[in-house]
């Protein structure tokens, strides 16, 4: 049985804002039939043609499906389109207290409506494309290249969900999207645009701050040890513990392979470059005994 | 919260007095049946007294009874040994409706090169006879084929189809893990080599299973290293589970009457109210020979998933064959291989009664099922366009 968490349970046993609104702004329609989920979702401008003041929708899926529909009709509610637009599929997810990895998709669905009633209602192109399915939704203006054939999604769009949640396998990107869920042949095109994403993010250099505090020192030197240095120690069966830092001096002590390892001086040589590289560049390196 | 357990072909209730019947063999008399002292010597005699039942069940001789883990392991087990023995033999036969067990094993051996026939099935579940008979061939080393699905309850001819295996001199195994206590099986007028069972499908507890293996059968084992089971089978035997399966087939040989009566009596009833309460709804296989405890029932535009947590809502379980109750994306391969169109087939829910299902608990589900699937429908977008063009 899934582990849903008492809000999406909330949600789909007592859903908000089911139904439909007759003199809607805006409709967002995505999924078919034969995907197994759709979603169809009605927005309500004020006067200005720019703030939500009501949102429905009607869905056929899962459980999750139906709350993850639900919170977001909630969540639309008082905002402007721009704001909208800036709501991603994981703060869906996470007004639902989480949701399993295999029904991301169902918060992807949600997000993927509201960008398309959005779009529609500018007269912008479509972001999504509903492709094989002859259910009368197919959207003859899309955005992208087709890549999943199945479920009708474009690399515009599975690059965003890539980035918006960090997604490393192509695994993930099928329980997040449903893309390679079907046959799998575009499951090669989806491991190109995660190398194309994660390419993306590594090119923007982060760089050394001008001037830091003692306090902000201090913490960045143990994020950095904690994201960039550890992960790499820990592929060769190493690890390091943060000892002391007194000013600008750093006292680690390594564990596991790299305890004992003669090569332990080139590897806090290493931690130093990096530190200096990342937090500061007066940076010392000590290795204490463990 | 009571349950209303419609979900017999996921597992069952253990019989109490199959529960009975297994409990001094933990704290109590937990010897080694292959001991030399009198400590193991007394559950080796509960042990050989277990295969007479189980034999009994099925028409076999017991020493045709392997006991096994579990289904699974029977069903792989007797796909190798079929390849071993005839090393000759690259061609192996099953269908498209096959549990996983079978399947995937199957398809392993298409990726290591064998050639691997997979047998339709037409829209109401019913092997496509001439593709199988044309597939045989004496290239064929075992042909492995379901007594009866566990989504749909469809029954296979499987008499018909060993006798044609047989002729060509391929193996015939069968799993018949939701047949076996459901409907009768006599292997003495068969021509079935091999036939897998799962004990906790017939209120035995999880954890033990049986492969008979026909009287001269050539075999290779799959697990080695002791003699157990007459080497067919090492490791030591799972003596509690093993005394409970033989229980278990007794009871199922005096209960099996009233499964093909009253228990089919409700099937039926629940299966009817349904039809008649619930527009667009249809009887997955409803035309085919079937178990007498299963309906696999598919409702438009509603999704299962949904459906069976508002039925859990209710106490009531059952089971889907829709692709989001398996985190999967496709519904199941067996509706898929009925040509069940895909706006059926994520709306499909299984009930499987047994001989604890009351009227009661039928009468609940009619009452609480038409409900569910109007409230869903009215929150589908495609429901809704439907009950529009109804009013």
């Amino acid at each position: 049985m899934w582990d849903y968490t008492p809000i999406v349970k909330d949600h789909f046993l007592n859903p908000r804002n089911v139904g439909d609104i007759p003199d809607a702004d805006a409709v967002g329609e995505v999924g078919s039939l034969a995907c197994g989920d759709a979603l169809k979702l009605y927005l309500k401008l004020d006067e200005n043609k720019d703030k939500i003041v009501d949102a429905k929708f009607q869905t056929f899926g899962c459980a999750s499906a139906i709350a993850s529909s639900s919170a977001l009709t909630e969540m639309l509610k008082g905002k402007t389109l721009d704001e909208a637009l800036s709501i991603s599929n994981k703060e869906i997810a996470e007004f639902l207290g989480g949701l399993p990895e295999e029904k991301m998709h169902c918060s992807v669905m949600g997000q993927e409506a509201l960008e398309v009633a959005i779009a529609k209602f500018r007269g912008e192109p479509i972001p999504i494309h509903d492709s094989e399915h002859d259910h009368g939704h197919a959207y003859p203006d899309f955005e992208g290249e087709l890549v999943c054939k199945c479920f009708g999604l474009t690399d515009t769009f599975l690059k965003k969900v890539i980035e918006t949640n960090k997604l490393t396998t192509a695994e993930q990107v099928t329980h997040f999207t449903k893309a390679g869920g079907g046959c799998g042949g575009c499951i090669p095109k989806i491991k190109e645009l995660i190398a194309q994403v994660s390419g993306k993010t590594q090119e923007k250099p982060r760089k050394r701050p001008e001037k830091l505090s003692n306090m902000k020192k201090m913490q960045m030197i143990q994020e950095v040890l904690e994201r960039d240095i550890r992960p790499l120690l820990w592929a060769d069966g190493g690890d390091l513990e943060l000892i002391d830092i007194d000013g600008s001096k750093v006292q680690v002590a390594f564990r596991k392979a790299c305890a004992g390892c003669a090569s332990s001086g080139n590897t806090a040589r290493m931690v130093e470059l990096k530190l200096r590289d990342l937090v500061a560049e007066d940076i010392v390196v000590e290795e204490v005994a463990a | 919260m009571k349950e209303i357990y419609l979900d017999n072909n996921a597992t069952t209730k253990v019989d109490e007095a199959v529960f009975e019947e297994m409990r001094p063999y933990f704290c109590e008399l937990y010897g080694n049946p292959s001991s030399m002292h009198f400590f193991g010597g007394q559950v080796q005699e509960k042990v050989v007294e277990a295969r007479n039942c189980v034999a009994n069940l099925l028409g076999a001789f017991p020493e045709e009874i392997i006991f096994t883990a579990c289904g699974t392991e029977s069903d792989n087990t007797a796909i190798r040994s079929a390849l071993e023995v005839f090393p000759d033999r690259r061609h192996v036969i099953t269908s498209r409706v096959e549990h996983p067990a079978v399947l995937t094993q199957c398809r392993n051996l298409a990726q290591k090169g064998y050639r691997v026939s997979e047998i339709g099935v037409d829209g109401e579940g019913r092997l496509n006879m001439e593709e199988y008979k044309a597939a045989v061939d004496n290239n064929t080393a075992i042909v492995s084929l379901m007594w009866a699905n566990n989504e749909t309850g469809v029954i296979f001819p499987i008499e018909e189809a060993a006798a044609i295996a047989k002729a060509k001199g391929a193996l015939f195994h069968t799993d018949a893990v939701q047949a076996v206590g459901k409907i009768p099986i006599n292997m003495a007028t068969s021509d079935v080599d091999m036939l897998s069972i799962s004990g906790h499908k017939l209120h035995a507890p999880k954890g033990i299973g049986v492969l008979y293996v026909r009287r001269g059968t050539p075999f290779r084992p799959f697990m080695v290293g002791g003699h157990q089971e007459k080497s067919r089978r090492a490791g030591t035997e799972n003596t509690a589970a093993i005394i409970a399966l033989g229980k278990a087939c007794e009871l199922a040989a005096t209960h099996m009457e009233f499964e093909n009566t009253q228990v089919k009596a409700m099937r039926d009833r629940l299966q009817n109210a349904l039809m008649t309460s619930i527009p667009h709804a249809r009887i997955n296989g409803g035309l085919a020979d079937r178990l007498p405890n299963t309906i696999s029932i598919a409702f438009e535009f509603v999704e299962g998933e949904s459906i069976l947590m508002l039925l859990s809502e209710l106490g009531i379980c059952a089971s889907s064959g829709s692709a989001c109750t398996s985190g999967s994306l496709e519904p199941s391969h067996v509706l898929r291989a009925m040509g069940v169109p895909f706006t059926c087939a994520h709306g499909s829910v299984r009930f499987s009664l047994s001989r604890y299902t009351t009227n009661a608990e039928i009468d609940c589900v009619i009452r609480e099922m038409p409900p569910i699937i109007e409230r869903l429908r009215q929150m589908s977008p495609f429901g809704r366009e439907f009950l529009k063009g109804k009013a």
